[in-house]
């Protein structure tokens, strides 16, 4: 039963594939959004090798000149730093960090925010009603004091940063999944579901769940995108882990050294790659809303 | 045409209408040549199935197609003016609601929510005619009057009345100018019986006080028989068959007439039984180049499916497109049989 | 035995109002009573045919039958036991065993599910099967209802016509091989040349497979087509039952007579009579004790107002009327 439940959830899995592509690449913002995103997966993955010197490694020139705030030559492609860090090992090193603080927090509060916005929506009720006060009550809560008052608990650690970004963002896909939930669940394919004996997770996971893919979708790559700005907001800001390196704390550092007049390159490389992520999700995530929201489909 | 018959007589001649789409599965011919005329004071009553291309037809002569559409006529006549041959703002200013009126298929979403009914059809009037409020609204009482509405409910919003009730109030402003041809899509669709029948009854009656001709679209054949004077059976985007309304029940003389009329049950005949016709209506891409009902037609020819026959005239006042109309009595008996149509498949 | 009884069938929806008029103007919450004491039993084999307007309490009625919808009050007897007290076992057979036909088959259908997966998705929540069998029965079920399986089992639902869509529910329901079918208008949304074939297939279907049904509609023609027996239903009261020639033929009660002379006849020389009723339908929101149609029959009295006469079901031949006024009625038929 197991064994024939999760093949038939790979067959459909399997043909989702071939769907997503196409939606991708429907749209040129998309296809383009999409291949940066990629490019950038890639140069996580394999940022060890890529990356020519340590993070935190102190750099010379071929003349044997301790090289600090160079800025981009043929030798160091994105400058150095004033203690004579190289900009573009930091900047690959980083890229690892900063996806991955992207996708699990992204991920983990999109899971969050799917499953208590179809509880809630699909029960009502007074599920829906404590499901829907507890995300107000995180609607209520300032970002900046929560991460600080974590930080001062528990520490500089990337999980207790992830943990404040997860719970911070949920609560707006909880309430949007939700919605349509509630839409969906007053269509009389719902009750054809429930005429033919299904239980009420059967519903919600298996005839719910697809007709609200595309805008869980749209919400992940949202999340996904926030959570990469909050966390670079975070780490500038001083709240980042202090062990590892993330775009967000290259710019922490560039604000401690004081030189942010001087040394633009150092300011240029993070942020760029900041923003070409943020902005490959959000055109990613546009394909998608055409699909959630048919209105917005071009004739 | 054996009758002689005076241009003035016509209230609206059509001669070869056509309506193209272009879409992106190809050019979708949703009408093509199709001719008819509406005389003075008749209910000429369009019947078909979803997709036949009878809401077309009208929004081509309300200038109401979207932009992927064109069409084009030979001749389009309202009384003497050519309607192909008017500008948009003169069409709309001279033409719409003073001359040829609309009652829109669905009513809750052709009155404003916002907005109380009678203001509405003061609105209409207003836009067209110079009088005052307090004329416009004295017209708009009698117009109530005439459709069965209580004046105060001029006073009402739209949320506030059934169907029933709104279909009127499109009924009364579709009246409101006087105009000299009402075209009526699916007046009563999606509304119960008794109010359907009230209805239907009211226009009659308007229709015995008034001069205005009627253009009746409808899917539903027993409302068509009950209040049409001539009937056109319009599938694939033509006209199969138009008649005067008896003889069109009595001696129909196309395949899709007769399969209709054996497929749509009477609450007079209860024991007879129903039969369908195989199959589902063309998708209309790409040029005519057969008859359109030739793939589900039990008596086609081979030339039925290279050729598309053209209207012939049986009678004054009866045209048939069908290659087989010859031998129409033999094909009424065969249609009778259900096995007729099952041999399709 | 009959398969499925209704006892007393009520159903009640409660229209609260506005926190701000609940509170500060101390409006009353108000019921709309769909359903009011309805008595009626389906017999093995038999169709009964529901007619109504909207809002006569069909759907509602329906629901509760397939054991969506609670009842307020009464019962729902299904083979001799009560289904509000009746064990797990019952209740899974009940759920099984009486299956839904639905009305719109544009809505019905999930877009997100191959025809395959809507067909297995009963058997497959109930476990009836195994997967193997399950996908066996799909199969031969989808050639039953005319469509065939090596060509539809892949395809999403808005790449099927509106018959082939009605054909896909139908097989969804009787996949299930149900003792009794529930058809809400399954064919009023279809095109006059499909109609046919959807009644043709239902029929042929329910002489092989023998099963009850109800179905409702409000086009008596078709419920005249396809019934045994008819109910006419008015604001929540059942009006008048009996077998269908019977009561289309010769209806007795005033409401009854004015729909069925109210329906349009595909004959361009009949001429109907004039219904004789007033008014309009309203909606049974706090109605008053009494006939629900007394507000706009001709023939109403004192007694009409203040009391119902509610349908005998013990003889379920029988043509009865609920009419306090049957013997002033004038005799006519159509």
């Amino acid at each position: 039963m197991l064994a024939s439940t999760a093949s038939r959830w790979l067959h459909t899995a399997r043909l989702g594939i071939g769907e997503h592509y196409r939606i991708i690449q429907s749209n040129p913002l998309s296809r383009i959004g999409f291949r940066l995103i990629v490019v950038f997966l890639v140069i996580a993955a394999f940022a060890p090798w890529i990356a020519p010197h340590d993070p935190w490694e102190m750099v010379y020139d071929k003349d044997g000149q301790f090289a600090s705030l160079r800025p981009p030559s043929w030798e160091f492609p994105l400058g150095t730093t004033h203690l004579g860090y190289d900009l573009f090992s930091q900047l690959v090193l980083a890229a690892r960090t900063t996806l991955v603080i992207g996708a699990v927090s992204g991920i983990i509060s999109i899971l969050i925010g799917a499953n208590i916005g179809l509880i809630a929506g699909y029960y009502g009720g007074k599920v829906d009603e404590v499901l829907m006060r507890l995300t107000d009550i995180l609607y209520g809560m300032p970002f900046l004091p929560f991460i600080i008052v974590l930080i001062a608990l528990f520490g500089r650690k990337l999980e207790f940063v992830i943990l404040a970004i997860v719970l911070i963002i949920w609560r707006t896909s909880a309430r949007v999944i939700r919605a349509q939930t509630i839409s969906i669940k007053q269509r009389q394919f719902i009750l054809a579901a429930k005429a033919r004996g299904a239980s009420d997770l059967r519903i919600i996971y298996r005839h719910i769940l697809p007709n609200v893919l595309p805008l869980l979708l749209l919400y992940a790559a949202f999340n996904i995108a926030w959570s990469i700005i909050t966390e670079a907001s975070a780490s500038f800001l001083g709240f980042g882990d202090g062990e590892t390196i993330s775009w967000g704390g290259m710019l922490y550092e560039l604000w401690l050294s004081g030189k942010t007049r001087v040394a633009w390159w150092w300011f240029a490389a993070p942020s760029i790659c900041i923003v070409l992520l943020v902005t490959s999700l959000v055109f990613v995530s546009r394909a998608y809303e055409e699909v959630a929201n048919p209105r917005l489909r071009k004739r | 045409m054996t009758k002689v018959t005076t241009a003035d007589e016509f209230v609206l001649q059509v001669r070869g209408l056509g309506v193209r789409y272009q879409t992106s599965q190809g050019t979708v011919h949703a009408v093509s040549d199709v001719s008819f005329e509406v005389r003075k004071n008749e209910v000429f009553g369009i019947a078909g199935e979803s997709g036949c291309g009878k809401s077309t037809l009208i929004r081509a002569l309300l200038r109401l197609l979207p932009d992927n559409a064109d069409s084009a006529a030979e001749l389009a006549l309202y009384r003497d003016q050519d309607l192909y041959g008017l500008s948009d703002a003169d069409f709309r200013q001279n033409i719409l609601w003073q001359e040829i009126s609309l009652v829109p298929q669905s009513a809750m979403n052709s009155l404003n929510p916002v907005y109380r009914v009678g203001d509405q059809v003061v609105e209409a009037i207003r836009t067209h005619r110079r009088v005052s409020k307090a004329e416009a609204r004295g017209r708009v009482a009698e117009l109530f009057d005439v459709v069965g509405l209580q004046a105060d409910l001029m006073q009402s919003f739209p949320h506030e009345f059934s169907g029933g009730m709104r279909q009127r109030a499109m009924i009364a402003m579709s009246l409101a100018l006087d105009p000299g041809l009402i075209i009526m899509d699916e007046p009563t669709t999606g509304l119960d019986v008794l109010v359907q029948e009230r209805i239907l009854r009211r226009i009659r009656e308007i229709r015995s006080e008034i001069s205005s001709s009627i253009i009746l679209i409808t899917h539903d054949i027993a409302v068509i028989a009950e209040m049409s004077d001539r009937i056109a059976i319009m599938y694939g985007g033509q006209f199969m068959e138009q008649a005067n309304a008896i003889d069109l029940f009595e001696n129909p003389y196309h395949p899709y007439t007769l399969g209709l009329k054996n497929a749509f049950p009477s609450i007079r005949e209860l024991g007879s039984e129903l039969i369908s016709i195989p199959g589902s209506p063309p998708t209309l891409v790409g040029p005519v180049t057969n008859c359109p009902f030739q793939p589900r037609c039990p008596f086609h020819l081979d030339r039925c499916a290279s050729e598309n026959p053209l209207p012939i005239n049986f009678g004054e006042d009866h045209q048939v497109r069908c290659f087989r109309s010859e031998d129409a009595n033999q094909l009424r008996h065969l249609a009778a049989e259900k096995s007729t149509w099952r041999s399709l498949n | 035995m009959a398969l499925i009884e209704l006892n007393q069938l009520t159903r009640h929806f409660e229209i609260r109002p506005g926190l701000v008029d609940r509170t500060v103007r101390g409006k009353p919450s108000r019921l709309i009573k769909a359903v009011e004491s309805l008595n009626i039993a389906v017999g093995e084999n038999e169709i009964l045919g529901i007619a109504g307007e909207s809002g006569c309490g069909k759907s509602t009625t329906c629901m509760m039958i397939a054991g969506l919808l609670p009842p307020t009050r009464g019962q729902i007897i299904y083979r001799g036991s009560d289904l509000a007290t009746a064990d797990a076992a019952v209740r899974k057979e009940h759920r099984r065993n009486v299956q839904m036909i639905f009305q719109d088959p544009y809505e019905s259908l999930n877009p997100r599910f191959r025809v395959a997966d809507i067909v297995a998705e009963g058997p497959r929540a109930l476990r009836l099967w195994d997967q193997k069998e399950i996908g066996d029965r799909v199969e031969s079920m989808l050639a039953g209802v005319g469509l065939n399986p090596g060509k539809y089992t892949e395809r999403f639902p808005h790449e099927l016509s509106g018959g082939e869509r009605q054909r896909v529910g139908i097989a969804s329901a009787l996949v299930m091989q149900p003792v009794m079918i529930i058809a809400d208008e399954p064919l009023s949304m279809l095109d006059v040349s499909i109609r046919a074939g959807i009644l043709d297939l239902f029929r042929e279907l329910q002489d092989q497979r023998g099963f009850s049904s109800v179905y409702v509609s409000h086009d008596l023609a078709i419920l005249g087509n396809v019934a045994d027996r008819l109910m006419v239903m008015y604001l929540g009261q059942a009006m008048e039952v009996g077998p269908v020639e019977q009561v289309i033929r010769s209806p007795k009660h005033p409401y009854t007579r004015a729909l069925i002379g109210a329906v349009a006849v595909p004959d361009p020389r009949v001429k109907r009579p004039v219904p004789k009723i007033s008014g309009d339908i309203s909606r049974p929101i706090d109605p008053p004790p009494g006939c629900r149609f007394a507000p706009r029959c001709p023939y109403a009295d004192d007694s009409c107002h203040d009391t119902f006469l509610e349908l005998d079901t013990s003889d379920p031949t029988r043509h009865q009327a609920a009419c306090h006024r049957l013997h002033v009625l004038p005799d006519e038929g159509l």
